[in-house]
């Protein structure tokens, strides 16, 4: 095994900004993502209790904004995809996520998200040779708050 | 509605009171629904063994949301995640199903945690901690830290 030699189109990506893209956070969308985790607080199922909350709304779990829901313009999936045509391994993992949460974020809200490329770096894992990459997204709300910060790493091995 | 907690019912040390989950492939397939995750690494057991991992594994995003469940439920509505990070370190296989609706039996996770440092910055009130998920065989296959913010009885 060896550590993966990141091909020069790749390094080129490396504090580029590769997407943006607006999001607006739908009720039923969050409804069906709080199902899914399994997650039956009502903040985040039921509307009626929502509204009569401080927040007035149903409100987001905290991460629902994230890789790849709430930022449904930008397909990481594609960009993954363009990744593998400059020469990254075709082989895809999560690799874990860093968050900052500024804002809350509810039913109405639409973010602005900006996807930069923070790194790209060849490592040997066990895996065998993979690709790290580190994408940091920057989601701001309609009163040009920011909601929160995201960063994400993936592999490619 | 979740019960509320105070900065002054934390002690350095606690453990978060634990959360138990299973993973289904229905739950994956639903969770690939709703995210929009539809990675075949998730479903396809023939395109999951061809990169090596055995069977299809558990998103880690969906592991990750657990543990942010595992948060929100012990910080209540007046807390709040400030940071919140975690890696994935092993894979998860999800419990077949038995019916269309009813799993087999198999693993569950619990999701765990325990509050490291508390501090004050201004009128903030700070709470520091570790989480995971443990497997069946009580294995840490994901870990992370999250800093939350709670309200305070005093003030």
């Amino acid at each position: 095994m060896a550590v993966f030699e990141v091909p020069e189109p790749l390094k080129k990506l490396i504090g580029q900004v590769v997407a943006t893209s607006v999001n607006l956070i739908e009720q039923g969308a969050i409804q069906r993502y709080s199902r899914a985790v399994g997650d039956s607080n009502p903040l985040y199922n039921d509307v009626e209790y929502a509204v009569n909350t401080r927040w007035g709304r149903l409100m987001a779990p905290p991460a629902f904004v994230g890789w790849p829901v709430g930022a449904d313009s930008f397909d990481m999936i594609k960009f993954v995809e363009k990744l593998i045509g400059l020469g990254a391994p075709s082989g895809l993992l999560d690799g874990g996520v860093e968050y900052e949460f500024c804002t809350p974020v509810g039913t109405g809200d639409i973010l602005l998200a900006v996807v930069k490329i923070l790194n790209i770096e060849g490592r040997e894992t066990r895996m065998g040779p993979t690709m790290i990459t580190t994408v940091e997204s920057t989601f701001t709300n309609q009163n040009g708050a920011v909601a929160l910060i995201m960063r994400n790493t993936f592999l490619n091995f | 509605m979740v019960k509320q907690l105070y900065y002054e019912d934390v002690e350095i040390g606690q453990d978060i009171p634990v959360l138990q989950k299973i993973a289904t492939t229905r739950m994956l397939v639903q969770w690939a629904g709703a995210t929009g995750d539809f990675n075949p690494l998730h479903y396809d057991e023939e395109f999951a063994k061809s990169l090596g991992v055995g069977g299809p594994i558990v998103h880690g995003a969906l592991k990750k949301a657990w543990l942010i469940n595992l948060l929100t439920d012990w910080i209540g509505e007046e807390g709040q995640i400030k940071k919140f990070s975690c890696r994935y370190r092993g894979m998860d296989y999800p419990r077949k199903m038995e019916t269309f609706d009813v799993p087999k039996d198999g693993e569950t996770w619990v999701c765990k945690g325990k509050a490291i440092k508390k501090f004050i910055e201004g009128d903030n009130h700070f709470v520091e901690c570790n989480v995971w998920v443990e497997n069946g065989k009580g294995e840490t296959t994901t870990s992370g830290t999250a800093l939350v913010s709670l309200p305070s009885k005093i003030n």
